[in-house]
């Protein structure tokens, strides 16, 4: 019977142990952040797909950008818009990426950094406006 | 006993087997996993792109001088964020000197190793050529990738995905030309301020091999190469498989040599010598 007590104790233990971290930081979580749009991007009003979307599949759309160009030598996207326009963009993240989304730090990097995620876009593509703010 | 196991294995055989092939068909092409493509029906090349059956280059050596050959290194290299080798030697990044290059001058007898005649003529010792990659017609690089970064387009154009480079160098092993080059440290260090010369293109990352890209990015947009632009007409970019091109009227006109031709790797890059 003793054994008993011992065991459950030590469970309760574990566990209390376990999932400290979860109890600890309850309603501590940080407000997931909201990607601050350019004025530029907000004059153009669309991106080339609507935002959920945008906000859901836009790495593989850059996944399948560089393969177009680089395998396919393709550099031309064609989406049609909600209307049923067609609209085309040069598939190129420096230039027709942040050539709208101008604030690289507040758009891009502000949620990668709060999802832990690491992208290595930016060891070989140029963010063309920190360039000119460095110059000036 | 023994054959009741002996036909457990087989069971077991079996189903690994049905079940291996249950997995395959669910998850369809394996290779594909991770990789994204666009529909080619919603793609479509620049109106202006340069099309070719085989782009080639041919380089008049007689129109070549130091001024001519400045102005095409430069050219090239600070438009592809080409790291100026000069700067890894500065204190700051105390590292070895090492040299990446897109296209560069060599010596004949060093460019055209090892069939170099005993007795050159004094014209053909001193005349500076300019070598680069060579965009053969059977790249050994292409064939030395593991990864498939290196690849030739239909257009023979030997190109480099940067993002699949693994960094192994085989490629640099398998050229005979030494035209490929590998970045032993962030090539952002030997660019002012860490700066790319030329914002709309990229720079590479630590780890990865370059070389020259036959300017695809300007062929795209319906521009001929950086060095031919520069070169006053000592380079002609054009297409070998035209009988009516440029190069071709040049090379029926013309002595022309190509590199290490008995290698028979197709070099589309020819020399006026």
């Amino acid at each position: 019977m003793n054994e008993k007590i011992k065991i459950i104790a030590g469970v309760v233990i574990f566990a209390v142990i376990f999932t400290c971290p979860l109890w600890i930081n309850m309603g501590k979580a940080n407000e997931a952040p909201v990607p601050v749009l350019s004025e530029k991007a907000k004059a153009a009003k669309t991106c080339i797909l609507p935002k959920d979307e945008m906000r859901a599949k836009h790495m593989q759309i850059l996944d399948g950008w560089r393969n177009s160009v680089v395998r396919d030598g393709q550099r031309i996207h064609i989406v049609k818009d909600a209307d049923g326009k067609e609209k085309e963009y040069d598939m190129s993240l420096s230039n027709t990426c942040l050539e709208c989304h101008t604030n690289k730090a507040e758009f891009c990097d502000k949620c990668h950094n709060y999802a832990s995620v690491n992208p290595y876009c930016w060891d070989c593509h140029v963010d063309p406006n920190a360039k000119k703010e460095a110059s000036l | 006993m023994k054959n009741s196991k002996k036909n457990n294995r087989r069971e077991f055989l079996k189903t690994a087997g049905a079940t291996a092939v249950g997995v395959a068909a669910l998850s369809g092409s394996a290779f594909a996993i991770g990789e994204h493509f666009i529909s080619s029906k919603e793609t479509k090349t620049h109106p202006e792109d340069l099309k070719a059956v085989r782009w080639g280059m041919v380089i008049n050596t007689k129109k070549l001088n130091e001024e001519v050959i400045h102005a095409i290194t430069t050219a090239c290299h600070t438009k592809h964020n080409v790291p100026d080798c000069q700067m890894f030697k500065e204190p700051a990044t105390k590292k070895e000197h090492h040299e990446i290059k897109w296209i560069w001058e060599e010596h004949y007898h060093n460019a055209f190793a090892p069939d170099v005649e005993e007795f050159l003529s004094k014209k053909l010792e001193h005349t500076p050529f300019l070598v680069l990659c060579n965009q053969c017609q059977n790249p050994p690089c292409v064939q030395a990738c593991p990864t498939k970064a290196t690849f030739k387009r239909p257009d023979g154009i030997v190109l480099m995905d940067f993002h699949r480079c693994i960094g192994c160098r085989f490629c640099m092993a398998a050229c005979p030309y030494g035209s490929r080059s590998f970045n032993f440290q962030d090539p952002r260090n030997g660019l002012p301020n860490r700066q790319p010369t030329n914002p709309a293109f990229p720079t590479r990352m630590k780890g990865v091999v370059e070389k020259c890209n036959f300017c695809a990015e300007r062929l795209a947009i319906g521009k001929k190469p950086y060095c031919e632009e520069v070169s006053k007409g000592a380079i002609v970019c054009g297409d070998l498989g035209d009988e009516k091109s440029e190069v071709r009227r040049l090379l029926e006109e013309n002595n022309a040599i190509t590199r290490k031709t008995s290698l028979g790797t197709g070099p589309s890059v020819f020399y006026i010598v």
